[in-house]
């Protein structure tokens, strides 16, 4: 199985811990992640006022190069997951704006590439019982709290990946690598997304709020899909302890490590060092690593 | 806050801008405050985005453009998600950032040359992208 893949200008260089595993643990489980030639950024944010074509160029020329080199264009990060699916609904309903789009980006896209998350080709392609079958560590009901955030799941009758208030991917997932998901009433919320940077102590009472929730629900590390809610969730715990003295600290893992440690990967692969609070203690803890 | 309400206000040039960016009917709110109740960042707002939606079809420019509602919102659709009228509320905040942003004054809401060296350091691209998307013109 081989599938088009759309890396995206975060997992070049901030996530490159997300990128690294992902496609090391695809060789792993049998399929090849090609990864599309020439992509751009994808824009970062669906534009939502209605008269903001331009913002829609960018990730309709990505669809419309993955149309010229395959059917599927597969993500790993959450927000180019949100912006190109989004962007291929738009050109496959709007007959009007479809023309606009393509006179602008010069070239012709009708909407017929399939966007899919990584977690949908575990789910669907590869299947949960083969991942089961394909474990070589046990991670021996590790307490992982499964962050979905907002980009996955909405708006829900556009992103179709799960049901937008009780979604079960991620769980399904971590039950497959022998992880015991956490389930908390924070694990739909947001982390406080693009307000790191407008509103930064606001983005932090967001982290705040989900990761309190997480520990106090049993969790010892939260899994995240997104460089955004990783950033958010991991890189400003220390603003969050300054604000909360209760606080103690949880590492934040992205999936693809987390399938890579379970698939038996080398350890120095996936990259722990990129994780601001450092997970190996919590691993080595538990005879992990 | 004293607020003088008019009828030569209600659905005024302002009302209608905000409906027109964001293809949203103001008049379909009927205030039951889901959004807000849902909002992650509501703690941090002047008013709810229900306020808002009331305010912006009262016609109330100013009072809404001088709250921080609209700023604060992250896009994280969960009042889009709940709404039970079906309006997408993340739009309509969304369109009131622009009516600042879409003047011809260019009144971003962030400097980006203020940024430090340290933070660009440690931002990720998508949260400084998303980030100028929202908040400069």
């Amino acid at each position: 199985m081989e599938f088009l893949y759309f890396p995206g200008c975060t997992l070049y260089t901030k996530a490159k811990n997300l990128d690294e595993a992902g496609r090391e643990c695809a060789k792993a489980l049998g399929f090849e992640l090609k990864e599309l030639s020439n992509w751009t950024c994808c824009g970062a944010a669906f534009p939502l006022a209605k008269d903001n074509i331009m913002a829609l160029a960018p990730p309709a020329r990505i669809l419309a190069k993955a149309k010229e080199e395959g059917s599927t264009l597969t993500t790993l990060c959450s927000v180019c997951f949100n912006v190109i699916k989004r962007t291929n609904r738009l050109i496959q309903e709007d007959e009007e704006k479809r023309e606009k789009i393509n006179t602008f980006i010069e070239m012709d896209y009708q909407g017929d590439v399939r966007v899919l998350h990584y977690l949908e080709i575990l789910k669907r392609e590869v299947g949960f019982e083969s991942i089961r079958g394909a474990v070589k560590r046990d991670l021996q009901g590790l307490k992982v709290a499964p962050f979905y955030g907002c980009m996955l799941l909405r708006p829900a009758e556009e992103m179709e990946f799960d049901d937008k208030e009780a979604p079960t991917i991620f769980e399904e997932f971590l039950e497959s690598i022998a992880c015991e998901p956490v389930d908390f009433p924070y694990k739909i919320e947001c982390c406080g997304a693009f307000q790191s940077v407008g509103a930064p102590e606001v983005a932090t009472e967001c982290a705040y709020a989900i990761l309190i929730s997480a520990l106090r629900n049993g969790a010892e590390a939260v899994t995240t899909t997104c460089p955004l809610c990783q950033f958010n969730l991991d890189s400003k715990q220390k603003e969050i302890r300054e604000r909360h003295n209760d606080f103690p600290g949880i590492p934040i893992i992205y999936f693809t490590q987390l399938l890579g440690l379970a698939l038996g990967l080398p350890v120095e692969k996936l990259e722990f060092h990129r994780n601001d609070v450092d997970p190996r203690p919590l691993l080595e803890k538990k005879g992990l690593l | 806050m004293k607020i003088e309400i008019s009828r030569g206000k209600v659905h005024n040039e302002f009302s209608q801008k905000v409906e027109e960016i964001s293809g949203q009917n103001l008049f379909a709110c009927y205030q039951c405050g889901n959004c807000t109740a849902g909002c992650p960042v509501s703690f941090a707002m002047d008013l709810g985005p229900h306020q808002v939606i009331r305010y912006s079809l009262l016609g109330l420019e100013k009072e809404v453009l001088e709250c921080n509602t609209f700023w604060m919102c992250a896009s994280c659709l969960q009042c889009t998600s709940r709404c039970p009228k079906g309006l997408d509320i993340a739009r309509i905040m969304e369109a009131i950032r622009l009516v600042i942003l879409r003047k011809k004054e260019r009144l971003d809401h962030l400097e980006v040359a203020e940024l430090s060296e340290e933070f660009l350091e440690r931002v990720p691209q998508i949260a400084l992208i998303s980030g100028f998307r929202k908040f400069t013109s």
